[in-house]
């Protein structure tokens, strides 16, 4: 997502626990824990979000403990019922019961997602950090062909993918992996450039440290930060990614559940008024990407104002 | 600025080199490579063989790939035999219809998003601009497919005043107003979401700027400031934002024309994918890619044309 990339600047951290995030930067893996805890704790837009995606897991993970439904054999003796006792939030076309398929379709959604943010966002620190230590020649090569792979808008080569690939969840987690590590990449590599004429990168250089010892030692703690920011958003996007392929049929076949799908079903019935295929489903999606870019927002704010506060000392 | 125009320009060269070896490569990810993607998936071997000897395909990557571009060059993007119909000509009949959509939406969008940003930086945390800001948050993490399927909902069920499909390809567009409203109203509202909050901190930055402080000193109105100054500065970040969201418009495009089944390239894309039609999705993400790299290219020329700090750098 492009307006990812531009930092907002309303910190809403109080001066005094500013201050001493920025200050023990000496120790930087507990600072940046402590700073989340804080962001959790003061900001009332990350805590929001946070009880969505809590309640979200719950809901999708634990959830089928107590409403048992099957999600495997199709039954059209009961497709297309209303909500009743028997079925909260009705039946669906063949007969799956609406709210257990929301709840396995969430799961496969969220663990596709929360997959494809940790992939994503390793490998395109990893780039990130690799070009922007590289010569200048190597990195403008490594930069151009990100640019490129961003010139094609990513629903065209996920469709193209998915068309010869046939998705299982761990076909979906490649695809969509492959095109979510550029916008990381990108971002890392900008911090990763302003970073390498820092004191302590260049005193590290002067001992004669190897570039590998560089990046795990001095940058990737560094750009953490940053990286952990993008990945809340990585997360919302994979989330709106996986039900827009599924939405255009080229998800994980049935009898695996998708929010996206779901709704592609509800299309077919939309002027016959049943309403329960249609807004649980778009209503789940809009609510789990809101409740992770709320995370984001709020990471954001805070960890930006740590890392302008650190820099400028 | 002929340095800059220079180098911005060999950037999109080496960027739309990476772009055609992106779409070459997956060409030959292809299972049975280009053959198969031409002759279709039941091709047997001998016909592969057959087909791989007249068209050089035998040969190395490198040589292939520069046959291959040759070609492209000329204007010849291969052939569906699917549709029995050249890629170009079936690009050049939907094309068109995608701009019309993509370039009304874009309009529009600007039109909204504009003055909205502006009245959010002038009324800074006020009602309205919280309102706001929720607003465009929930667009903004709303799948297109969803946002068009309440527009349907409540434009054509509910209230029945639009159509809920988009125009037939066998008669012009002008005779069809109606059936634009729905898609391009979708494509909007999403357009507005990625550009408001962008166009919010860009008016903020504009209200601090000295030339506000200099033409209110003066003794100008608080309208006058807007509208001369403030206004006609925070519509110069536009044209980079413009560049910056083609891929994001163009994705959204190609979910609302498979919503809509508006007769446009991302639907012709979509279908191809259907059909496994691999000429034809190939031939449209190169010039999709292309139309990015292009558009970018030209918004930073823009800028730096109506922008002359750019141009004395």
């Amino acid at each position: 997502m492009i307006l990812n990339e531009q930092p907002s600047g309303h910190g809403s951290v109080s001066v005094s626990e500013l201050e001493i995030i920025a200050d023990d930067s000496g120790v930087r893996s507990t600072s940046l824990a402590k700073a989340i805890l804080i962001v959790f704790r003061q900001n009332r837009l990350a805590l929001a979000g946070l009880v969505i995606v809590v309640g979200f897991l719950l809901f999708c993970f634990v959830g089928p403990l107590f409403y048992h439904t099957n999600q495997i054999a199709t039954n059209i003796a009961i497709a297309n019922q209303p909500p009743s006792g028997q079925h909260l939030l009705g039946t669906d076309s063949t007969g799956y019961d609406e709210l257990g398929r929301l709840m396995a379709g969430g799961q496969i959604t969220l663990f596709v997602a929360l997959a494809v943010a940790v992939l994503a966002t390793s490998i395109g620190m990893l780039w990130g950090c690799v070009a922007g230590l590289s010569r200048p020649g190597v990195d403008n090569l490594m930069m151009r062909i990100v640019d490129a792979a961003l010139a094609i808008p990513g629903i065209f080569l996920l469709i193209f993918l998915n068309s010869i690939l046939h998705p299982s969840v761990f076909v979906l987690i490649f695809v969509i992996t492959a095109l979510a590590w550029l916008v990381p990449s990108r971002l890392v590599r900008a911090e990763v450039l302003s970073l390498r004429e820092r004191p302590f990168v260049e005193a590290s250089r002067a001992q004669g440290a190897a570039g590998a010892r560089i990046v795990i030692k001095h940058l990737i703690p560094n750009v953490f930060g940053t990286v952990v920011v993008n990945a809340t958003f990585q997360v919302a996007d994979a989330v709106l990614t996986v039900a827009a392929l599924s939405f255009l049929g080229l998800g994980i076949p049935p009898p695996a559940a998708n929010w996206g799908s779901m709704l592609a079903n509800g299309v077919s019935y939309m002027f016959a008024g049943y309403w329960w295929q249609i807004w649980p489903a778009g209503i789940c999606i809009v609510a789990v990407v809101v409740g992770f870019n709320f995370i984001g927002e709020g990471l954001r704010d805070t960890i930006d104002v740590r890392l302008r506060a650190a820099s400028s000392h | 600025m002929t340095a800059y125009l220079t180098r911005r320009a060999l950037q999109a060269l080496i960027v739309l080199f990476f772009v055609s070896l992106i779409v070459f490569l997956l060409l030959h990810l292809l299972p049975g490579g280009p053959a198969r993607a031409s002759l279709g998936v039941r091709a047997n071997p001998a016909s592969i063989k057959a087909f791989n000897d007249e068209y050089g395909l035998n040969q190395p990557l490198p040589i292939q790939y520069v046959v291959w571009i040759s070609q492209v060059l000329r204007g010849n993007l291969g052939f569906s035999y699917k549709l029995n119909q050249s890629v170009d000509s079936l690009l050049a009949e939907n094309i068109p219809r995608t701009l019309v959509l993509t370039g009304s939406a874009t309009v529009i969008a600007i039109g909204i998003a504009v003055p909205l940003g502006l009245i959010q930086a002038v009324r800074r945390n006020s009602a309205v601009d919280y309102a706001v800001t929720g607003f465009a948050f929930i667009f903004y993490s709303m799948p297109s497919f969803f946002l068009g399927l309440v527009l349907i909902i409540v434009f054509s069920d509910v209230f029945p005043i639009f159509p809920s499909t988009g125009p037939t390809a066998t008669a012009s567009l002008l005779t069809q107003l109606p059936n634009l409203v729905l898609p391009v109203a979708t494509l909007t509202l999403i357009t507005v979401a990625l550009f408001s909050r962008y166009m919010r901190s860009a008016s903020l930055d504009n209200l601090a700027e000295d030339y506000v402080r200099t033409a209110r000193a003066k003794g100008g109105s608080t309208l006058r400031v807007l509208f001369r100054h403030v206004l006609r500065n925070a519509l110069l970040p536009v044209i980079t934002l413009v560049g910056l969201s083609l891929p994001g418009i163009l994705s959204g495009a190609l979910i609302v024309e498979s919503l809509f089944n508006y007769p446009g390239m991302g639907l012709l894309f979509w279908n191809a994918a259907q059909t496994e039609d691999f000429p034809v999705m190939l031939g449209t993400s190169l010039v999709v890619g292309l139309g990015v790299v292009l558009g970018s290219l030209l918004a930073d020329v823009l800028y730096g044309i109506v922008d002359p700090r750019v141009r004395y750098q």
